[in-house]
């Protein structure tokens, strides 16, 4: 396989954007790629969505985005799974280049959560409709039921989330991209409404829309377009059982610790090299479930490691240093390559007052449902 | 619901009927043409007992639409003694009284109902037997 690198990244502002339709955030995030790099064509387009025709009644997303931006005729493809479409986008991408059938390709992901959908019944449409979902589950619950099995086996506690909640925020308060960049304290996620049962509203990612895109090119080309191309060193995807009643433990997401040592073993890491890592924090539970299994924090340590510091900015290992999901925002198709865009200006130290000094090994994880889908990259400055 | 969709899950959902794989033993609940454990084709039908455990839960505030006026309701994953797994309502309690460990019967209820084809979906909920100590 070739080596392949991001060369350049474009990303809409996430939140309530009432003015922006699902085509016309898609064509911002895809233009700003496209301008960045310089390029006049591209071999193929992948567009990472969840759910178009729940939230807004479209399908067939690979030909309508290519068309708007200009590039009819271009091989254009959509890609589902879940809140983990994006990340799969981009793996998907990374496979095209790495195989020699393609030179450029932009890995983009896009949702429009805000257009009158129901957003809680188009989300749980990611859970066994036949199994959880019949009998009035919701993606909240779920996580919920993860939360409160986490806190009966390892004593979690309502405070251990909350400072996710409160660490997340800080960060994001830092990214002009973030939907609500904004700081609570830990009053304030405690006191939050109750929404599933231990979890609160301020533990939950906001309903967003946004998009967001990278262009892959093979390294050896990538000097063309930019001075600073960050390369793909691992790649790393799971399943696990969709329901969660068919998981041995529903406190452990085996399917994110499985992706995650393909995705090391590809790249010849461990999980101590990693500088800076963006995991999916849908949930405040999740980023306790997802730096554990992700090697990130020792086993047993993970609950507490918010309130710590250890993944705060300036911490051990920083996590989630764009806010994560819950500040920054959650358009759940484009999330996975928010995430890879975090890492890559990490990497290029272009992150601002975010910025993680000397990174040089980001990894961003992506989870779709209750974590029967996982996907890591392992991105690193060239 | 389409009422095809409902009807094909008749023997799981209002019978509790489900599979023990012949090879490792597991039971499945729904009957699937092959064992997620062992990948075992052949099994013996089975039925649940009405008895469970609650192995982790959770009680619904912001509830979907079809939930809008129960909620707040209580949610769980409960476990059979033949280690079948799946989710159900309980019922019949103080919702924030139950939690992982507490003992429920499955008792036959109305799920849900359906306004645009106005099919009345059955199956079963939990009512605990004993109160909650965590």
């Amino acid at each position: 396989m070739r080596e392949v690198a991001i060369v350049a990244a474009g990303m809409t502002p996430f939140g309530e954007l009432w003015d922006m339709s699902l085509r016309r955030l898609f064509a911002e995030a895809a233009l700003e790629v496209v301008k960045k790099a310089g390029v006049d064509h591209l071999d193929s387009i992948y567009v990472g969505n969840m759910s178009g025709g729940c939230f807004v009644g479209q399908e067939h997303l690979g030909p309508l985005m290519a068309d708007q931006i200009g590039m009819a005729g271009v091989p254009s493809t959509r890609v589902e799974s879940a809140c983990a479409s994006g990340g799969i986008a981009l793996r998907t991408a990374f496979f095209e280049v790495a195989s020699g059938a393609s030179d450029l390709v932009l890995a983009s992901g896009v949702e429009k959560m805000n257009d009158g959908a129901d957003a809680t019944n188009v989300l749980a449409t990611a859970a066994d409709q036949e199994l959880e979902v019949y009998h009035g589950i919701t993606f909240p619950g779920l996580y919920a039921m993860i939360a409160r099995a986490h806190m009966a086996a390892h004593g979690t506690t309502e405070e251990d989330m909350s400072w996710v909640s409160v660490k997340n925020h800080r960060h994001g308060a830092l990214n002009p991209k973030a939907q609500f960049p904004l700081e609570f304290t830990l009053e304030q996620v405690m006191n939050s409404t109750p929404v599933a049962e231990p979890l609160r509203l301020l533990h939950c990612s906001p309903v967003s829309d946004g998009a967001a895109a990278v262009l892959l090119c093979p390294l050896d080309q990538a000097k063309k377009y930019t001075d600073q191309p960050i390369k793909i060193l691992g790649t790393g995807q799971a399943t696990s059982a969709m329901a969660l009643a068919d998981r041995k433990d529903p406190t452990f997401l085996d399917s994110v610790q499985l992706s995650a040592e393909r995705a090391y073993t590809m790249a010849g890491v461990r999980p101590g090299d990693i500088d800076v890592a963006e995991v999916h924090d849908c949930f405040a539970i999740a980023e306790i479930c997802c730096i554990e299994a992700l090697g990130l924090i020792e086993k047993g340590q993970a609950a507490g490691a918010a309130a710590a510091g250890l993944t705060a900015l300036g911490g051990r290992i920083p996590v989630n240093t764009s806010g994560g999901l819950k500040s920054k925002g959650h358009p759940v198709g484009a999330t996975g390559i928010a995430q890879a865009i975090e890492i890559f200006e990490q990497l290029r130290g272009e992150a601002g007052k975010r910025q993680v000094q000397g990174a040089r090994l980001g990894l961003a994880q992506n989870m779709g449902g209750s974590g029967a889908s996982s996907v890591v990259h392992i991105l690193e400055r060239t | 619901m389409p009422s095809p969709r409902y009807w094909r899950e008749v023997p799981s959902r209002l019978r509790l009927e489900a599979a023990r794989c012949s090879s490792c033993g597991k039971v499945n609940y729904p009957p699937r043409p092959i064992c997620p454990g062992c990948r075992g084709e052949k099994s013996e039908p089975t039925t649940l007992s009405k008895t469970a455990k609650i192995i982790t839960s959770t009680v619904i505030h912001i509830a979907p639409d079809d939930f809008l006026f129960e909620a707040p309701y209580a949610i769980a994953i409960v476990e059979t003694p033949e280690g079948a797994r799946f989710m159900s309502q309980v019922v019949d309690c103080d919702p924030s009284s139950i939690g992982p460990g507490t003992d429920v019967s499955l008792e036959f209820r109305l799920i849900r109902k359906e306004a645009r084809s106005g099919i009345l979906c059955y199956g079963f909920k939990a009512v605990p037997t004993a109160s909650w100590e965590g």
